[in-house]
Parts: C-alpha cells; structure tokens; sequence
C-alpha cells in the first residue's frame, strides 16, 4: 500500500514526539518534580501511530495506564498533555487525572486507564454508538499483553463479534506485565483467542512503521466495513521500568539494549524512507528540531502553568446535582 | 524487639504464619515477580511495594504463587481454596482492583457460611492497599472500607501502626471467615517498635491510644495518628481528648465506643472514606441511637468531600482530612452550647 507523503511525515513526527516526550518525562521525573505513576511508551511508538494514522477524529480510542503514545498518536494536544501531568489547570483534565487519566473526547481519545482491562468494554460501547449512530466510526481499544487476560477483555472479544461491532482490538505485546513475563501469563495464543471469538488475526512488527501501518488499516478496514471484529497483535519492546523507579531485575541484562539498537522504530523509519529516497535526512533533522522545540516549551509552560484552585475540588463530580 | 516498618511488619506477620501453618498460601500480581521475564529473576519485585518480599525464597513456588491479571480468577480461587482446606491470603494491590472481582467476595466468600447453613468455614485474607496521599489520582486511592463493612460475612481490618499490622494480619489469617485487611500505602515507611515473636491482636477491641476528658475522637488506620496529634495540641489549649482506634470495622466495638461518648458526652469522627454511608455515618448513627442522652454537643465528622479523589497535589490535600481539620472539629464542638429552652 502507498502511504502519501504528508501520512509518512505526520506519523514520523507523532513518533518523534511520543520519544522525546517520554524521555523528557523520564529526566523530569527523576527530579520527583512529577507527582503519582508515570508509565512509558518509549520502545512502542510505531504501534499507537501506525494504528492511529488510519483514524479519524471520527473514530474512537481506548488507551491504558501507558497511555502517552496513544494520546499523541491520536491528536491529543501536547502542552495540555504536559501540564496534566504536573497537576496543572491548564491541563487537560484540569489536573484532575494526571498521567494515567488523560482523555480528550472531541478528538475520540477516550482515554488512558488506571484499570488493566477497563477499555476493551467500552470501545464495544463505542462501537456500539458507532454502528447505531451510522456514522461510519471505527473504536479501538490498545490494551496489553497483562491486560489480554482479564475477563473484561475475554468478555468484550466474545461481546464484540456477538453484535458484530466496528471495532478492532489491538493487543501490544511488549512480553511482560509489570515484572511477570506474557510466557508465564498468557495461555495459550492470542492468535487462539481470537479464532475462539471468530474474528480475524493479525500480527505484526511493532517497531516496523509500515508493517502497523499496513496490518491496521486491513483490520481498520475490515470492520468499517461491517464485517466485524478484528484482532491485531503487535509484537512490541517496552524501554523502561514498568513504571519510572523500576530496576527491570527481571530482564536480562542486554534485551533493553538489544531491542534499542535493533528495534528502534524510529531508525528503522528514517532508514527505509531516506533509502527509497522519499524524504531527505535532513527534512527530518528538521521535524526534530521542531518536535524537541516542542517539548521544551511544554514543559517550560506546565511548570509556569496555575495550580488548580480549591474550588475546583467540588467541581465536576456531576453534570447537575 | 526491633524498629521495623509497617511494610516489614506486614512481611514478619505473613512469614511467621507461613511458618507455623503449610496451609497458608500466598497468592497476587507480583507478589514474587519475574516470572516468565528473560532473566530468569525470581522475587524480582515481592508486591509492587516489595511487601512480599524474600517470601518467595523462603516457601518456593508452590506457596508463593503469582498470578496472571485476573483478579476475577484468583480472588475467586482464594475463595475456592479457602473453603477446601487452604488458607489463601491474596492480595488485590489496589482496594481499587476490587471493581474487577467484587462478585468472588461478596456474593461468593461472604455467603457460604450462611447460605450453606453453617456448614462452610472460609480462612481467606484479602489484603489490599488504600487511600489518597500518593497522586495516585481517582482510580488507585479510595479508602473503600465501608463497602466491605456492608457487606455481612466479611471481617474487615484497617491496622494504624507497624505494631498494629503484625498482630492484626496474624489474627486475620488465623480467622476462619473471610478478613479484608486494608494498608493504608502511605504508611509502609513509617516505623516503631515492634516485638520478633508473632502475638495476635483480636478482632473487634478497640485500641485508646488516649485518654481524656473532654472529647471522643473516633479514627480509623492512618487516621489516628493524625488524631493524636491534634489531641497533642488541643492538651496544650487545655482540651484533653480520648483517641479510639476500633481496629476493626466489622465486628466494630459498640461497647467502648459508648462508653467513651458517655464519659465525654462530645464526638468526633475521622474517616477517609467518601462522607456518604461511611464509617462516620455508621458511628454517628449508632451513638444517635444509643447514647442520644450523654451528648452535650453534635456529633462532627472529619470526612472528605463526596468527590472522587483528585489528582494534583493542592487538590489531594484539601481532599484529605487533617490535623487542621480535626482540631478545628474539636474545638466546635467544645465550643457548642446547648440552647436555652425558651
Ligand atoms: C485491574 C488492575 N489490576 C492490576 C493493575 C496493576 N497494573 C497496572 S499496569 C499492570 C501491568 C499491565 O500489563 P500489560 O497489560 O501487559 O501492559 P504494559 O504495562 O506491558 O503496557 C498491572 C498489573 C491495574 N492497574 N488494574
Ligand atoms: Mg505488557
């Protein structure tokens, strides 16, 4: 498939931000400036943003705890992102959420999750507005190898193709849920799984842009088109700690290290399309320099940025009371 | 004798009786860890607090047991083993977690006992840890202690201190009914004395961690330490407060409550958890039921708002109740004046 330039430039530079944002967290939180859990998606980007390039504001997404990339591959406004996370009332959620809770519903960004398993249901949900509402609206939910477990995902495969929903699951295979290994959790296959719900399989390469890319936009596809579910799964590596203060004793000593030299999605991006000579090395120096620019003035802002106030604590627990 | 923290307290308790008991079992999401991960590590994290800790290495593999993210099928497995001949203690990380396998606990592990006639005995500890103070934001710091004392069938246990969690935890496993032992996170590093023999503290006997005359504070886990030390600047402003821990919520001990309102006749409480049908709530109605007549002052609650918990740091705070709050609380009700009858 032919992905049109400006695709491939957009999606490099969602890639290089989820990085640089990731790793400007990783710094920032060593200061403990940076209150409650962070999680990173450093190692990942090329799932969320490969999945992602295939979806509109119209369609709908699901994240989890390791949310960033997901909101960033889908729209979510950096500098919001930023100030949410230092508890800010400039942030997205008004500082209500923090890291694990960032949501923005007008760009079908439902949210990232504190519960492992909480969003495959409700993108059955928004498939089910979806498909009611006929506006031609796909829902996908990201959720992890740990969370492929759990009875809510189990149920919402089975729930899926029961009503036949526009919705696609994408399991990220990062091999570990927290410090237990996916070979010691995962029964079976998840290839299994999704031929025991009906619904098609596909696998891919994670850190392969083009190879998400492709697989997501057949499963996209497929259930746009009112065929049904989809499962996607796609083989990932996860950079750092489960979350920020995690000695990863359970990896051995070189797999982070291998998977950064030999996995590394932004490389492999950079080298595929300055080799077909689509883009010149130095047009995408150009995206990082804008993207570090980026970062740099978001968290600048989010440090400067107003505290929420104390009125704010009543605020919102309901839309009338 | 020894200085051991409440996360060593907790591990001390959990050894000891696996010592002392081959039924006991320990089940949860990384209570060894790595499992399965390429380095082949075992005990890599021992709970996501390492509260478990060197507990694998001790009892091996068959009674450490890590489990998959499935809270469903191991809290309900727990259950299943408990009423077998084990003597499970799972632990759900986040009280939060129990969204995902509330079924298993209430309308399984709370009921067999009465619903089968008497005939079950269910030896299960759920421990969990809970409330705000973390940033751990809405979904990872509720104080959910009154939905489990709803629930009838279930003991249920908040310990305040280090001293306070090893005998606790040690009586819990020793129960035969079902417990749900409730650490508040942001007490593990917080230390004292605490003995190296395992001794049990029961259930339902409430701790005064101070006497005085003139005010009942009623305060549960981390809370009565924030109690006392209001109750330590009212005796400078010459207020002497009596400070209950009831340790327990179910069974909660009616009896020294009473008793301490009545020598009082004022009453304050601090609880955590959500304002609506809470801990407060369930105390203040039964000292409006049975001590109406040794009250010279309304009862006060120390409560958050009815908000879920919020994120950011300024926001977390105001939530909480604090030593602020309690002593403000206090020193209303001293000043109440019961109106003149006209
Ligand atoms: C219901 C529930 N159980 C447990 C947790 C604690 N927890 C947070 S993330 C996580 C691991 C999730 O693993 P996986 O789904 O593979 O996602 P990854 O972290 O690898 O991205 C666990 C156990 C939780 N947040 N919610
Ligand atoms: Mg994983």
């Amino acid at each position: 498939m032919q992905i049109a330039r400006e695709t491939l430039l957009r999606s490099y530079r969602a890639m290089r931000t989820i990085r640089m944002f990731e790793e400007r967290l990783h710094v920032e939180f060593a200061t403990g400036e940076i209150p409650g859990f962070v999680h990173l998606y450093c190692g990942e980007e090329a799932s969320a943003v490969g999945v992602c390039a295939n979806l509109t504001d119209n369609d709908t997404i699901a994240s989890t705890h390791r949310g960033h990339g997901h909101c960033i591959a889908k729209g979510v406004g950096v500098a919001g992102m930023m100030a949410e996370i230092y508890g800010r009332s400039t942030g997205v959620c008004r500082g209500k959420g923090g890291s694990m809770h960032i949501a923005d519903l007008a760009c079908g960004m439902l949210g990232a999750n504190g519960i492992v398993g909480g969003g495959p249901p409700l993108i059955c949900g928004a498939a089910l507005s979806h498909k009611t509402l006929r506006d031609g609206g796909v829902a996908v939910a990201f959720y992890g190898d740990g969370a492929s477990n759990e009875g809510s995902t189990l149920e919402s495969l089975n729930l899926a193709s029961v009503w036949n929903l526009p919705a696609v699951f994408v399991v990220e295979d990062n091999g570990y849920g927290e410090a237990t290994g996916a070979s010691y959790a995962c029964a079976g296959t998840q290839q299994a799984r999704a031929a025991g719900f009906g619904m098609p399989y596909i696998e891919c390469d994670g850190s392969d842009y083009f190879a998400v890319h492709q697989a997501a936009g057949e499963a996209i596809a497929h259930a746009r088109e009112g065929k049904g579910p989809v499962m996607l799964h796609v083989h990932l590596q996860r950079w750092y700690g489960h979350f920020e203060g995690d000695a990863m004793t359970y990896r051995a000593a070189d797999e982070v290290a291998d998977a950064r030299r030999d996995h590394d999605c932004l490389k492999l991006f950079r080298t595929r399309v300055t080799e077909a000579g689509l883009f010149e090395g130095s047009e995408l120096d150009e995206v990082d320099a804008a993207v570090a620019d980026e970062i740099e003035a978001a968290v600048v802002q989010a440090k400067d940025d107003p505290l929420p106030q104390s009125a704010d604590l009543l605020a919102d627990v309901y839309v009338r009371y | 004798m020894s200085k051991k923290s409440f996360r060593q307290a907790i591990n001390e308790a959990l050894r000891q009786e696996m010592r002392r008991d081959p039924t006991v079992i320990l089940m949860g999401e990384d209570v060894a860890g790595g499992r399965g991960g390429s380095a082949g590590t075992q005990d890599a994290w021992g709970g996501v607090l390492g509260v478990t800790k060197g507990l694998l290495e001790e009892f091996g593999d068959t009674r450490v047991l890590d489990t998959p993210i499935t809270e469903a099928s191991y809290i309900g497995a727990a259950a299943g083993a408990a009423v077998t001949g084990l003597r499970p203690v799972a632990e759900l990380m986040f009280v939060d977690f129990v969204g995902c396998c509330l079924d298993q606990i209430m309308n399984q592990a709370a009921k067999f006992r009465y619903m089968f006639g008497g005939k079950a005995r269910t030896p299960l500890v759920i421990r969990a840890m809970f409330g705000a103070g973390f940033n751990a934001a809405a979904q990872h710091s509720q104080a959910l202690y009154p939905l489990f004392t709803h629930i009838p069938g279930l003991k249920v246990v908040i310990p305040s201190s280090p001293y306070e969690a090893k005998g606790l935890l040690i009586s819990a496993i020793r129960d035969d009914d079902p417990v749900i032992f409730l650490e508040n996170k942001v007490m593990y590093d917080e230390e004292e004395d605490v003995p190296d023999e395992p001794y049990a503290i029961p259930f339902g006997e409430a701790n005064l961690t101070r006497e005085g005359r003139d005010v009942t504070i009623v305060a549960f886990g981390r809370m009565v330490g924030l109690a006392n030390q209001a109750a330590d600047r009212l005796e400078k402003k010459g207020i002497s407060c009596t400070v209950i821990d009831p340790r327990t919520t179910s069974p909660l001990d009616r009896d020294t409550i009473l008793e301490c309102v009545a020598d009082t006749g004022r009453l304050v409480i601090v609880d955590e958890s959500s304002p609506r049908c809470n801990m407060a709530t369930d105390i203040a109605a039964l000292v409006a039921e049975e001590a109406f007549d040794t009250l010279r002052a309304p009862i006060r609650r120390v409560v958050p708002p009815h908000t879920p918990v919020p994120f950011a740091t300024v926001l977390e705070t105001l939530y909480l109740p604090s030593v602020d709050r309690i002593e403000a609380a206090v020193t209303a009700t001293m000043a109440h004046r019961v109106a003149e009858k006209v």
